[in-house]
C-alpha cells in the first residue's frame, strides 16, 4: 500500500523519488502521444527497449515513454538526458545507431538531428529550435519529464503539492481569492473568470456539489485537451481536487470524448494511482477533506460539449442543451450545483497556487492573463501545439513559431475558434490573441484552434465546410439553429456551384444575424460566425463565385477543371492507370486527354504526374 | 449476439437509468453494433422506456445501429484535414466502393465512417483503418492500402480452403 498519510509524507515521497531520478540521469524520453502513435513512435520505443537490453544498459540508462511534446510534425522524436539532445523523426532502425553512438560514445549523431528550415544548420537542443523559442510552455513543458501513467514520475516534479498546500494552510475562500486574484478565465470557449464560477457554485445551498471536467473536445482542429489529459492526467485531477474542495464538493466527473481512447486510458490510470496513493477518496492527505471522481464516455456529440447539455448527457439522457435562466452552477448535474471547467483551466490551477496569482498575472494581459496551448495546424511548415502568453500576436505564432507557408504559397488567413470562431485576415496578424481583441475581429479564442489557410484554400469552402459540421451537430431542438442553419448551407452551396445570385449574399447576412440572435445555446449563436467572418473579410472571393462562376482558389469542384498540358505530358500513363474512374485516355508517350464529362476531380492524377502536367483551371 | 456477454456489460447496472450511455458504449466495443434484441434487454434492465433508448442510440455518433464490416476505414473531416484535402479523400474512398459514409460494403468487409476530428489535426488528412492511422494520407496512397488489405483477405481465404 502506498498511501500518503499526510503534507509531509508527500514531501519526502517526492524527495525520494527526486533522488532516485538523479542516481540515474541517462534517460531517453520518448513522446508517443496519439499523434507520436500515428507516425510510429511505439516501434521505436520497443526498439529502445530492445537496444538497451542487448547492448547491456538496460539498467543504466531510464526509457521514458511520455506524452505529446507538442511539435507533432517531427514525431517520432526522442530527447537524449542530461544532455538534452534532441532526435527527431525517428524510425525504429535509427535506434542502435542512437545506442551505440549518443548513449555508449557520446556521440551526437547529425542527420537525426532538427535542421533549421531558415538557417539551414542542424540544431542540437529543444530550446535553440525557432518552434520552442518564442513560446512560454509552462503547461507543455511537464509532458516531457513524465509517464503518464506513472504516478511517481507526477510526484517527483512536484505534483500535488499544490493540494497539500490548500489542504493544510488555505479556507476554501482563500483559494478562490488566489485563483481571483490570478484573473483566470475559462480555456474552453467563452473565457468566462474562473474564481467566479466557483464562487457561486460555493454559494448555492443545496447539497451535494460536483465539478466536472469537461474533456469533450468536439471542436475540429483543437487538441490541446486530449495532449495534457494524455500527457499530464494528474495535473488536470490535482486542479480538480483544489476546485472540489474550494466550493465544497464531495464529487466529480471527468467528460471524455470516446474518441480519444489513449486520453480515457490514462485518466483511468491515473484516477487509480490518486486513489491507491489516498490524494482521492475518504480523508484526503489525512486532512478529513474527502472526494471522488468517475470517468464518463462521451459518445461524440458536438453539441454535448455545451454546459447544460454535458450535464444531461452525464445522466444518461440525450445531450441536449437547456434554456440557461437558471444556470448549471446552482441546478446542473442531478438538479445539484455543478460546476463545469476546461482540462487546460483545471491544469493550470496547481500551477496558479504554487507560484502565486502575481506570477500568472505577469504574463498576458491585463483582461486576459496567463498563458494558453493553441493548435496550430493547416497550411504552416510546424504544426503542433503551441502555448504562448496572451498577449503574443498572431504573425509570432504563425510566422516565428509556425515558421510561416509552405511551397512559398502565401498566407491569406487563419481561422481561430473552430466552428464558434472566424477567420482573421492576414493584415489583421499584428493582432494579440487575448479574449477582447480577437472577438472584436468577429472571431473567438474557442477552445484555441488555428488553421492556417493559403492562396489554395477557398474561403467559401472553408464557409460551407462549417456549416455541414453544425447542420451534423445541431441537435433540432430549437428553429432558429435547426432551420437556420440548413437555409444558410443551402446558399453557400450554391454559392460555391455558381449558381446563386447577389441578392443571395445579403440574405445571408440576414439569416446569421438572426441565427444569432434567436438560438438557444453556444452552438447555434455562434454558428453563423465563420460565414459572417469571410463574408466580411473575403466579399471579393463570394463575389468572384456568384459574378463569374470563378474559384479564384481552385477548390469548388462545379467551377473547376482537371486538364493535361500537352507540352509537359510525357504519356509515361501513370495518371492514365491511377484514375480510379477512368477518365484518362492517351497512348503511350503521346500526350493523354482528361474526359471532362467522367472527372470526379478527386485529384489523384495530379497527384501522381511527376511531370507538373495536370492543370486545374 | 451473445447474450452472456450483454449480461457480464449490464452487471451491477440493473436499474440504473443514468448508466445508459455507458452501457451502450460498452455494447459497441463488444458487438461492433447495437442488436435490437439487446436494446430491448437493456431498456428493460435499466429501467428506461425503450423509446429513449432509441432516441439516445440515434443521438450520438459512437452507435450503429446496424452490423459493421470487417474492416473499419474512419476518415477525419476537421479542419485541418479539410483544408489540406480530406473532402477528396471520403469521395474517392466513397466512390470506390460505391457507398455513402456510415455504409458498410454489400460482402461486408468494409465499413466507411467520417468523423468531425480525431485530434490529429497537425498529421492531417488523417485515415484510420482497423486502427492503424494513416497521417499526410492522399487518396492514391489511401487506394493502395485498401487493396492491399483486400489482396491479404483473399489469400487468408484461399489458406482456409
Amino acid at each position: 500500500m502506498h498511501r500518503v498519510e499526510g503534507p509531509e509524507q508527500l514531501t519526502s515521497l517526492s524527495r525520494v523519488l527526486q533522488e532516485k531520478r538523479q542516481e540515474q540521469p541517462v534517460t531517453v524520453v520518448v513522446s508517443s502521444g496519439t499523434c507520436g502513435q500515428a507516425k510510429g513512435s511505439l516501434a521505436v520505443v520497443d526498439a529502445f527497449r530492445r537496444e538497451l537490453d542487448r547492448q547491456g544498459l538496460a539498467n543504466k540508462v531510464t526509457l521514458r515513454v511520455t506524452g505529446c511534446h507538442g511539435f507533432c510534425e517531427q514525431e517520432p522524436l526522442a530527447i537524449v538526458e542530461p544532455e538534452n539532445i534532441f532526435y527527431c523523426r525517428l524510425r525504429s532502425h535509427d535506434v542502435p545507431k542512437i545506442v551505440s553512438e549518443t548513449l555508449l560514445k557520446g556521440k551526437i549523431l547529425d542527420e537525426l538531428l532538427y535542421t533549421d528550415p531558415i538557417s539551414g544548420k542542424k540544431v542540437i537542443h529543444e530550446a535553440e529550435i525557432p518552434f520552442y523559442r518564442a513560446q512560454d510552455r509552462v503547461l507543455l513543458s511537464q509532458n516531457k519529464l513524465l509517464d503518464p501513467c506513472k504516478i511517481e514520475d507526477y510526484i517527483a516534479i512536484g505534483g500535488y503539492t499544490a493540494l497539500a498546500k490548500v489542504l493544510t494552510s488555505m479556507k476554501p475562500e482563500e483559494v478562490i481569492a488566489e485563483i481571483k486574484a490570478s484573473g483566470l478565465r475559462g480555456r474552453g470557449g467563452g473565457g468566462f473568470p474562473t474564481a467566479r464560477k466557483w464562487e457561486t457554485c460555493r454559494r448555492a445551498s443545496a447539497t451535494p456539489k460536483f465539478i466536472i471536467c469537461n474533456a469533450d473536445e468536439g471542436d475540429p482542429g483543437a487538441f490541446m485537451n486530449r495532449s495534457v489529459l494524455e500527457g499530464n492526467p494528474h495535473s488536470v485531477l490535482e486542479g480538480m481536487i483544489i476546485g472540489a474542495y474550494a466550493i465544497g464538493a464531495e464529487h466529480g466527473f471527468i467528460y471524455v470524448r470516446t474518441e480519444y481512447p489513449l486520453a480515457v486510458e490514462h485518466a483511468r490510470i491515473a484516477l487509480e494511482q490518486a486513489r491507491e496513493y489516498g490524494l482521492l477518496g475518504k480523508n484526503i492527505l489525512g486532512s478529513g477533506f474527502s472526494f471522488d471522481m468517475r470517468l464518463v464516455r462521451g459518445a461524440g456529440a458536438f453539441v454535448s460539449g455545451e454546459s447544460t447539455a454535458l450535464m444531461a448527457a452525464l445522466e444518461g439522457k440525450l445531450g441536449e442543451p437547456r434554456p440557461k435562466d437558471v444556470h448549471t452552477v446552482e441546478k446542473g448535474y442531478g438538479n445539484l450545483p455543478s460546476n463545469l471547467n476546461n482540462v487546460e483551466t483545471l491544469s493550470d490551477v496547481p500551477l496558479i497556487i504554487n507560484n502565486g496569482s502575481a506570477w500568472f498575472r505577469a504574463k498576458g494581459t491585463a483582461k486576459s492573463p496567463g498563458t494558453k496551448i493553441f493548435a496550430l495546424t493547416g497550411k504552416v511548415k510546424n504544426t503542433g501545439l503551441v502555448e504562448v502568453a496572451l498577449d503574443t500576436r498572431l504573425k509570432t505564432i504563425i510566422y516565428d513559431i509556425g515558421g510561416g507557408a509552405i511551397d512559398g504559397k502565401e498566407i491569406k488567413a487563419v481561422q481561430v475558434g473552430g466552428p464558434s470562431g472566424g477567420c482573421i485576415p492576414a493584415e489583421l496578424f499584428n493582432l494579440p490573441v487575448d479574449f477582447e481583441a480577437l472577438t472584436e475581429a468577429g472571431a473567438m479564442i474557442g477552445s484555441g484552434g488555428m488553421v492556417v489557410m493559403d492562396e489554395n484554400t477557398c474561403m467559401v469552402d472553408v464557409a460551407r465546410y462549417f456549416l455541414e459540421f453544425l447542420q451534423d451537430e445541431s441537435c433540432g431542438k430549437c428553429v432558429p439553429c435547426r432551420l437556420g442553419i440548413d437555409r444558410m448551407l443551402e446558399i453557400v452551396t450554391d454559392i460555391t456551384m455558381g449558381r446563386a445570385t447577389e441578392k443571395q449574399l445579403s440574405l445571408l447576412e440576414e439569416l446569421g444575424e438572426t441565427i444569432t440572435l434567436s438560438s438557444l445555446c453556444g452552438l447555434g449563436k455562434t454558428a453563423p460566425n465563420p460565414v459572417l467572418t469571410t463574408l466580411r473579410y473575403f466579399r471579393l472571393e463570394y463575389e468572384a463565385h456568384i459574378r463569374e462562376q470563378r474559384c479564384p482558389a481552385g477548390v469548388c469542384r462545379a467551377l473547376i477543371h482537371y486538364a493535361i498540358d500537352p507540352e509537359k505530358c510525357t504519356g509515361c500513363q501513370v495518371c492514365l492507370r491511377s484514375c480510379p474512374h477512368g477518365a484518362i485516355t492517351g497512348e503511350r508517350k503521346k500526350p493523354h486527354t482528361i474526359n471532362d464529362e467522367i472527372c470526379s476531380k478527386c485529384g489523384i492524377c495530379k497527384e501522381e504526374c511527376k511531370f507538373d502536367a495536370v492543370i486545374v483551371k | 449476439m451473445e447474450p452472456s456477454k450483454l449480461d457480464t456489460i449490464l452487471e451491477g447496472r440493473q436499474s440504473r437509468p443514468d448508466q445508459l450511455i455507458e452501457v451502450l458504449q460498452d455494447m459497441q466495443t463488444q458487438f461492433h453494433y447495437l442488436p435490437e434484441d439487446g436494446l430491448r434487454i437493456v431498456a428493460e434492465k435499466l429501467g428506461v422506456p425503450p423509446i429513449e433508448v432509441i432516441r439516445v442510440a440515434n443521438f450520438y455518433k459512437a452507435f450503429s445501429l446496424t452490423p459493421r464490416g470487417r474492416h473499419l476505414l474512419t476518415i477525419c473531416m476537421g479542419t485541418a484535414c479539410h483544408v489540406r484535402g480530406a473532402q477528396k479523400l471520403l469521395d474517392t474512398v466513397a466512390g470506390h466502393f460505391n457507398i455513402s459514409p456510415g455504409e458498410t460494403t454489400p460482402d461486408r468487409a468494409f465499413t466507411l465512417e467520417r468523423v468531425n476530428c480525431l485530434g490529429c489535426c497537425a498529421l492531417g488528412p488523417v485515415a484510420v483503418l482497423d486502427g492503424v492511422y494513416y497521417d499526410h494520407i492522399t487518396p492514391g496512397k489511401l487506394l493502395t492500402v485498401i487493396n492491399s488489405v483486400c489482396r491479404k483477405d483473399k489469400k487468408g481465404k484461399k489458406k482456409h480452403a
